[in-house]
This record gives structure tokens, sequence and C-alpha cells, in this order.
């Protein structure tokens, strides 16, 4: 049923991390336990009465200084379904674009006794700062262009689910690599559960130091990803096909000529799916581009499993949130453990 | 009968490159002037004794980039302010750029500045004219005129001339007048977004990126057309090895060249930005994204690092020059702007392996 | 296990509706043995699930090493007997904690409690209703019980904490 975890200390995750900012922070055995707790939560996630007393009494602030619906809601659920107070704070980036004002607003909310700080910011590095500042736990939900670590995480488990054990499947991811920090996240997600990562994307949305038709090794801190020449070769014999957003700044700032140029080129459709895996699934952290990087047709079809993303979503970040703040995390932290009955 | 003011600065290590000078010694100044330096452990009967025992003794510093802030800007320096501070780092002469307001596009402004400078400024202060009216790159500035009224070369502070005819222009003009054009050599579309250089740290981190040929591409293209004018250029804060190579090359043949760069080109690199002292870390820890290494032009990859050391050492590159102003914004944030002064600390530290020559523009 | 099987029939007058809800693994092991003598006994297998009070809890236990299991039973549990069964019953937290979470699988008609070893020193008020067997115990001591399907074999071993 679930993979043997074997946690790196006898209480995991949950004693050793306070924050949760960037995937590659998390081992292979703590990213298992979080997978493995995510599978109880969708199932509470999926009940009629969907509701735990566990975060009882904590309260969790949504920060998002950058607009997204899905993912603020996602996190929102996930922890009301915990039982936590759920405030959401949105800010534009601007309003705030002076790092007094930033560093005032996390030192105000402090006061306030937060327990759990769900940041999304358009700034790569926002979250570090802020956990410099601030004692709540604090969650990353995507900054700049670094990080998304609940979206691999959601990735992962969506995979996991599916095939079990991540060893040795070839996953394909194709889309913006430069500017997307879920690519970023997904690489290293799937690496650390032994997945063999292919990247495919136009070369001038890769960071300049990746070539095409190159490897990557580990100085680079992505290492044993393949970056392909071409989105066939990336997709073929794989057992995850994952499209990302291509948006359309990135032909205002001249990467590409056009998104039509992209789509027949380098998008996924069902002549490229074909040279997958039969039994392949079909990937995306949403909202999609139809017609760009997916098309419609493979966006809705058989393999595609985006709406379980969504619903495993939620599943994933409310074993993220309990683990982070969950009742008797300080006792835990100095290293005791309850007996249970 | 008027005495004249005797001083003797003793004990301390005397090092005066221009004449090649370094050793313990005792300076004995005599009504404002250097009358003879003798080996340490002298006495001076009626001289003013100014005990410097482990102490550096050196010829005062020239800062070839300061800003004064003056006139315009007042609440963020003064003429008065900015020379007290170049005073207690060890300069005694430094360089007014024109980035005040109004800009120091006009005799007027200038000899405002130098009259204001020779009441209430503690140092000697030259000044620097701009290249274009406004520092705007469309237009050039009188030149002539500014050169009368005392300007000891020209540049737009950190505006680079991104028209090339106009900077071929500027430099065939700046000819009849025997004066340097500094140009901060950065294309800005090819920088475009960038906070940091790029490579593999501004890729882990995900932060954007400046390639180092939006500052080589510019240093090239000065490089040539002032080989085609017979101008004197001067390149300020050279940080990428492509630059050095275009500077070999163009010393090579014979361009009347100079160049400088910073004390953190030559110390730090783009790894300093995961905040830990330049060390490559396992994982991304929370001091990462330190704002205080965000500097224009950024610091970059070690091997460029490297590269303007031996630069420096082999005489290629002529100037060292400490940073004032840095701007300390990774991604918006402004969490504080700082001002060095004095590189002195950083060129004890790399006495042993360089030359250091501080030298006016007009030299 | 058998005796407890028999004593659960007697007391739901052999209800076709009864619902036995195993608690963590071990309870569920149990639940299911249970179902499978009172299908020997009187011929109808009682519905069987399993829950993971653990988000239920008063007190933490997130380091106990164990992920969180998915719940499971079928068909709710609305206007039915239901007979919570657990391996060893000790504060009574736990029980407590499950029949808050059974709570929102719907009003059962009548909740009742079978655990296999009762070993005292309660702290809330929760009695069982079946038990296999009373081992009194102090309080450093640990009660570990193995099952044929989840460890090497079937007992019950009384240790000391260290």
């Amino acid at each position: 049923m679930t993979t043997t975890v074997t946690p790196s200390t006898e209480s995991g995750i949950a004693s050793t991390r306070k924050n949760l900012i960037d995937i590659d922070d998390l081992t292979r055995e703590e990213i298992l336990e979080i997978l493995d707790s995510a599978e109880g939560m969708l199932e509470i996630a999926s009940r009629d009465v969907r509701k735990t007393p566990a975060l009882r009494g904590k309260t969790i602030i949504t920060m998002f200084f950058e607009n997204s619906t899905r993912t603020r809601v996602s996190f929102e659920q996930a922890g009301k379904i915990l039982g936590a107070d759920v405030i959401n704070v949105t800010a534009s980036a601007s309003s705030v674009s002076k790092g007094e004002s930033l560093l005032n607003t996390v030192k105000t909310l402090q006061a306030m006794q937060v327990d759990a700080l769900v940041v999304r910011h358009p700034h790569s590095g926002a979250p570090y700062f802020i956990a410099k500042h601030a004692d709540a736990a604090v969650v990353n939900a995507g900054d700049g262009t670094h990080a998304h670590p609940t979206q691999s995480l959601l990735d992962l488990f969506t995979v996991h689910q599916h095939v079990g054990d991540l060893a040795g499947k070839k996953v394909a991811l194709a889309g913006d690599i430069l500017y997307s920090r879920v690519a970023r996240s997904d690489i290293h997600a799937f690496q650390k559960l032994g997945a063999e990562v292919s990247i495919a994307c136009p070369n001038t949305l890769l960071p300049n130091e990746w070539k095409p038709g190159t490897r990557l090794d580990e100085s680079s801190g992505f290492g044993g990803v393949n970056i392909a020449k071409s989105v066939d070769e990336a997709v073929d014999g794989a057992d995850v096909v994952m499209a990302l957003r291509i948006q359309k700044e990135r032909q205002d700032a001249g990467h590409l000529p056009s998104m039509r140029e992209y789509s027949d080129r380098w998008g996924i459709n069902s002549k490229r799916m074909a040279l997958a895996n039969s039994d392949a699934l079909l990937m995306h952290p949403g909202p999609m581009n139809e017609g760009v990087e997916i098309s419609t047709d493979v966006a809705h079809g058989a393999q595609s499993v985006v709406e379980e993303q969504v619903m495993n979503g939620v599943a994933v970040r409310m074993a993220v949130l309990y683990t982070l703040c969950a009742p008797g995390r300080s006792s835990r932290l100095n290293g005791s453990s309850d007996e249970v009955a | 009968m008027t005495n004249k003011r005797k001083l003797a600065v003793t004990g301390g290590r005397v090092i005066d490159p221009g004449q090649g000078i370094d050793k313990t010694a005792d300076v004995l100044i005599v009504d404002g002037k250097i009358e003879d330096i003798v080996d340490a452990g002298g006495s001076y009967a009626d001289y003013e004794i100014i005990d410097a025992t482990g102490k550096v003794v050196t010829p005062g510093f020239v800062d070839l980039h300061t800003h004064l802030r003056e006139p315009g800007q007042e609440w963020k320096e003064t003429i008065a302010t900015g020379t007290q501070a170049a005073a207690q780092g060890g300069f005694t002469t430094v360089c007014a750029m024109p980035n005040t307001d109004p800009v120091q596009d006009s005799a007027s402004v200038i000899e405002d500045v130098l009259r204001k400078a020779n009441s209430e400024g503690a140092v000697r202060v030259l000044t620097i004219g701009a290249i274009t009216v406004g520092q705007q790159g469309k237009q050039l500035s009188p030149m002539g005129e500014l050169a009368d009224a005392g300007v000891i070369g020209f540049s737009d502070d950190g505006n680079p001339v991104n028209d090339a005819n106009l900077m071929r222009q500027a430099l065939a003009y700046s000819v009849d007048l025997g004066l340097p054009i500094i140009n901060h050599a950065e294309d800005k579309k090819i920088r475009g977004n960038g906070v940091m250089a790029a490579g593999e740290v501004a890729t882990r981190l995900g932060l954007a990126g400046a390639p180092a040929e939006a500052e080589t591409a510019m240093v090239a293209r000065d490089l040539h057309l002032a080989d085609l004018t017979g101008a004197q250029l001067h390149v300020p804060h050279i940080s990428t090895i492509g630059s050095l190579v275009a500077l070999r090359s163009a010393k090579e043949c014979g361009v009347n060249v100079t160049a400088e760069v910073t004390p953190h080109h030559i110390t730090l690199s783009d790894r300093w930005v995961y905040g830990e002292r330049g060390d490559v870390p396992e994982v991304v820890g929370l001091d990462a994204y330190d704002t205080n290494t965000k500097v224009n032009p950024p610091l970059r990859n070690v091997s460029d690092r490297d590269a303007m050391v031996e630069g420096l050492a082999e005489g290629l590159i002529d100037i060292i020059r400490p940073t004032t102003r840095p701007t300390l914004r990774p991604t918006k944030y402004v969490l504080m702007t700082r001002r060095h002064m004095g590189s002195t600390f950083s060129r004890l530290r790399l006495r042993k392996s360089l030359r250091t020559r501080p030298e006016t523009s007009s030299d | 296990m058998t005796r407890i099987s028999h004593e659960i029939l007697e007391q739901n007058r052999a209800a076709r509706d009864l619902v036995l809800v195993g608690l963590q693994t071990r309870g569920v092991h149990l639940a299911r043995r249970i179902a499978e003598n009172i299908s020997r006994i009187e011929g109808f297998s009682p519905t069987v699930g399993s829950l993971d009070p653990r988000l239920w809890r008063d007190d933490p236990d997130v380091a106990s090493g164990q992920p969180l299991q998915p719940s499971d039973i079928p068909d709710g549990v609305t206007d039915k007997p239901v007979v919570i069964v657990d391996d060893v019953l000790y504060t009574g937290r736990t029980v407590r904690a499950a029949m808050e979470a059974l709570l929102d699988f719907g009003r059962a008609s009548r909740i009742q409690l079978a655990v296999l070893v009762d070993r005292g020193h309660r702290e809330l008020p929760i009695r069982p209703d079946f038990i296999g067997k009373n081992i009194p115990t102090a309080r450093d001591e640990r009660v570990q019980v193995s099952l044929l399907e989840t460890d090497s074999g079937d007992s019950v071993t009384l240790r000391r904490d260290q």
C-alpha cells in the first residue's frame, strides 16, 4: 500500500522543521512522510463532514502578494478542514515594496500570535526574509521564480497514487523553465524520489548555462536533469508528462516569436502524448492555456489527472500545515514523545 | 617673525608606491609641505609629534567617483559632510560626479560646487562634468565650457551613453580638451531585470541574472571608439573577464585607456548571495538573498573575480576605486543603503599581492 | 476473541446492521477477526470499518512515527449499533477521540467498546463493554500487542520502560 518509511529521526519531520520554504530542504524520508499523511488527509477532505479539531485554536494567515485564487483557496480549505482559523491577507507587492513595510507587516502579525504564515510573493527569497523575522511557521506558497514546494509535493502525491514507487520512472517537464518556480521545485522533488527527469523548452527559456542535449551535474544544484533537444525526445517513453504554463509576457520580452510557434514546436498535443507510455499521466499545475502549452483534447483526455491534482493539493497542504502547526510542536522540538493510548 | 608649523609623523609604516617606498620611517612636514622622509627613530625638538607606531602612513587617497549630492539632494549628503567622510576614510582628494540637481552640465553649476567646496570642503574637490545635457544621453553637454570651469573629466555617472554615435562624438570632442571620458558601460537591455550576476547561483535562487555581456559588450564598443578617435577613455568598475580581455587588447594597440576596479569585485563573488560568506551551501539557508550583496555591476562569478585580481596585479587595471553608495535592493526591498568609505582596509589586505597606485584621472 | 464475539452478539441481539469500527492498525485486524467469528456463529458478516482518530486527539502525538491512515466506514453509521474495537485501553483518550471522529460519519444508535487488553489508569470516564483481559500495569510499563496480521505472531507482552 504505502512505501516503507524510515524517518530520519524518531519523530520525523515535525521535530526538525519550522518552515517549508524550498522542497530542496526536505530529505527523501521527510517527503515520503508527508505523502503518507496526505493519503489520510485526502480521505478526510473527501468526506461529507470535512472537519477535524486537529488545529483548533491555531491561527493561519495567508499572505498573498501575488494574485492567485486557486492556491489561496487550497490553503484556506486545508487550514479550515483542520479546524484552524484562516485569515486571508492580500497586499500588492508594490504597496509593500519597501523592506521596512514588509518587515513591519511581519512584525505586527508576529505580535498577534500567528501560528503559520502562508506566503506567496512575486520576489524570490521573500519567505526567507519573513522566516528570519517571524516565529510563526512559514510555508512558501510560491516566491518569484524560485520555489513552490507544496505544488511539487502534490505533483509527487498524484503520481505516487497512480504508480507507487517513483524510482526509475521517467518524468518530462515541458514549458517555461527559466521563469517557473514549479519547474524548479518539480525537478528537485521528482529527483529526490529517484525519478529520471527531462526538461524540454526553447533555448531562450533555459537558464543560459543549461545547454540542450546535455545532462546537468551536481554542482548546478539540479544534478541529473536531462535537458532534451526537443519535446518529442523528452516525452518519448515518459511515465509522466507535465506541461507548464507559457505566459504571453515571454513573447513580449522577446523570448518567443509567437505563442503559435511555441504550441507547434513544443506544445503537448495528442501526437506527442502518443510517444509517451500508454499509461502515462498528463499533468499541469494550472491554470492551463489550452491551445498553447497543452491542447484541449489532451488537457481533458483520459490520461489527464489535472483535476486530481487540485484535490490532492488540499490534502497535501493539510499534511504540511498539520505537520508544522500541530499542538505540542514546541515540546516535540525538545525531543519528548508521548505514549499513545 | 612667523613660526613655520612643523609636524613629525613618527614610527609608522610609510608606503608611497609612487616613490617605491615601503619602510618604517618618520615623515617631516614643514608649513604644509613634506620636507623629508627619514629612517625612524629620530628625535625632533621643535616638531609637533604624531605617533604613528603600528599604523600605515600613505599619501592621501583619491576618490575618483564621489557623490556629493550638492546641489539638489542635500538631505542625503552635502559637500561639507561628504568631504568630511572622505577625510575620515583617508581621502584627500575627491572627484564629484555630475548627478547633482541641477546636473553638473554647465559652468555655473561647476563654479557653485567649487566655491562651496572651497569654503566648506574638508578635502580637495575636483569636479567631473556631464557628457550629455542632463545626463540624458541625447545631446553633448558644453564640454568646452565645462573644461574651462575646471572639470577634470566627463561622465554621465550611472547612465550609460547608449547611442554609439553620440559616444563616438563625445570621445572625439574630448580630444581637443585633453580630458577623459568615463562611461558606465552597461547595456541595460541585455541586463534586463537582472538583480545579480547570471549563473549557477542566480539559477538556483530563482533570481533574474544579468549576463556578463551587458558590461563586456559596451566596454568593447567604447574601446573600439576610443581607438577610432584617439581619445582618452576611463573604464569604471570593470568586473568581467570579457572586459579585461578587451582591455588588454586595447592597451596593446596603444589605446589611451585606464581602468578601475572596486574592492568588492576583487574579493567577493556571486556566491556571497547565499549569505554564507562565499561558501556554497548544501541547502539554502535563511541568510540567503543577502541584500548587502546587491551592487552594480553585480558580484560576478569566481573566475571573473580571480581574473580581476590578476589584472590588478599585472597593472592591466590601474586603480582600485572604493564603492560609494552601493544600491542595496535585491528584489525591491529597500532595506538599507550603505556607504563604504575608505578602501584602506582592503588595500592593506591585498598589499602583499598587489601594487596599488592611487591616481587622478588627469595624470 | 471468540468469547468477545459471542458477547457482542448477545448484547446486540444479533443486529444485522452492526458495524465494527477498528482503531489504528491493530484494532482493524481485531475487528475483522470478530467479524469472521460472528459470520461463523450467526451466518452474517457485520460491516467492518477502520478509523484513525489521530486528528481528534487532545494530546499531541504527531511524533508517533505513523503516518495518518485514511479512515473508511462503508455506508456510514447512522442509526446503526457500533462497536469500537481497539487492542489496548489505557487512558481512554484514543477512544474519546474516536467517538468524536465517529460523529462525523453519522449518528449511531449506540456505541460500545471492545478491547483486547485493559491496562487500567483511566484519565477519562470511558469504560469498555467487552474486555479480552484485564492486565493491571504500572505507568512505566508498556503493553505490546502483536498480531499475526501485522507482526510475527499473536502475543501480548508486558515490558518495563527504561
